[in-house]
């Protein structure tokens, strides 16, 4: 069986994230979801958008593009549409996904492309210096909303339910085994899939908010969520201020790929297209 | 036959962040602030590899031994 340590550039580690930052596990689970599919790895593209989510392709010994803020999705569909071989994964942070990629995620899930995103949401664009971002939780304490922040926070999950992606999860660093299952599973779904990872920076937000030290902070977030198969039996005044974990959609819904090949085989053999 | 858990550090990795040894389900870790993890209950492990998977920073590495009894 492949080991995970394959499919990475492990002399580049120690890396370059903060201590206590969980994007080092989101990484391994990257990995390792690769390793148990054992995909050859000139069959794999990964992109990645800047932000220190972006920052995983320097870690992986496969494919990778580094493209500019919140550009991730739109490179990625020139990637997935040009060769729909590769097996295409989009890292993504939730300034890239959510806030000024915004617009590209719910279009990409509209369009349904080939492709896998993995989103690590850590509520702030922890790179620049924990400014708030559009997933930030209203009222917590970013740098650039030291009084409370007063905007509502996107939930990156509904969004893209909404807009018609087949496979949605989300999930936190604390289930590893969970995240691995998720990422490995949206990567064998045709279509566009998305698993988003629960996370708080542990230099801005966490610490601002006062989550407490890289330990606390996991079992704080974990704590915040509610395996999908008891939420579904929860009322909604019991789900407030609480996450559904695990498979949130899983639907079929044909790729944009395969609806535009239709059209190009029907134009070739028949010469018109119904 | 018997299994034993040898817990290694890669200590040029480790942030110190205390992750491991805070979740760590046999207290086999133990840290103080400012201090690498370090094995104090080896023989509590149970070889569930949650410090191996949850650290962020690839720094432990759970070995199984297996020896004929």
């Amino acid at each position: 069986m492949a080991n995970y340590k394959d499919y990475m550039l492990f002399d580049k580690l120690p890396h370059t994230w903060c201590a206590g930052c969980r994007h080092g596990i989101i990484l391994r689970a990257i990995a390792e979801a690769l390793a148990l599919q054992e995909i050859d790895k000139h069959k794999i593209a990964l992109v990645s958008g800047i932000g220190c989510f972006g920052r995983v392709d320097d870690y992986l010994d496969i494919n990778c593009m580094h493209v500019t803020h919140g550009r991730a999705l739109p490179a990625a569909t020139g990637v997935a549409l040009g060769n729909p071989e590769l097996k295409v994964l989009v890292t993504m942070g939730d300034g890239d996904c959510a806030t000024i990629g915004g617009n590209h995620l719910i279009n990409t899930a509209r369009r349904n492309i080939n492709v896998t995103a993995v989103v690590a949401n850590n509520y702030n664009y922890g790179q620049t210096g924990g400014q708030y971002s559009g997933t930030t939780p209203e009222g917590s304490i970013t740098s650039t909303s030291p009084y409370g922040h007063v905007e509502q926070g996107f939930d990156i999950c509904k969004l893209a339910e909404a807009a018609g992606a087949p496979f949605v999860a989300r999930t936190t660093p604390f289930n590893p085994v969970q995240m691995r299952e998720l990422i490995k599973q949206g990567m064998q779904t045709k279509g566009f899939a998305l698993i988003e990872v629960m996370d708080t920076c542990p230099t801005h937000f966490g610490r601002l908010n006062k989550f407490g030290n890289a330990a606390q902070m996991l079992e704080k977030v974990q704590g915040m969520t509610v395996p999908i198969q008891k939420a579904s039996t929860m009322s909604e005044e019991e789900m407030e201020g609480k996450f559904a974990t695990g498979i949130l959609v899983n639907r079929f819904r044909e790729d944009y790929y395969t609806r535009y090949q239709r059209i190009i085989e029907q134009l070739n053999g028949k010469g018109n297209v119904q | 036959m018997s299994k034993n858990f040898v817990i290694k550090f890669r200590e040029k990795n480790c942030k110190q962040c205390g992750i491991c040894s805070y979740f760590c389900p046999g207290k086999v870790l133990e840290q103080s602030a400012g201090k690498y993890p370090r094995v104090v209950r080896a023989e509590a492990c149970i070889g569930c590899r949650l410090c191996e998977m949850r650290c962020p920073d690839f720094a432990i590495e759970v070995e199984v031994e297996t020896s004929e009894r």
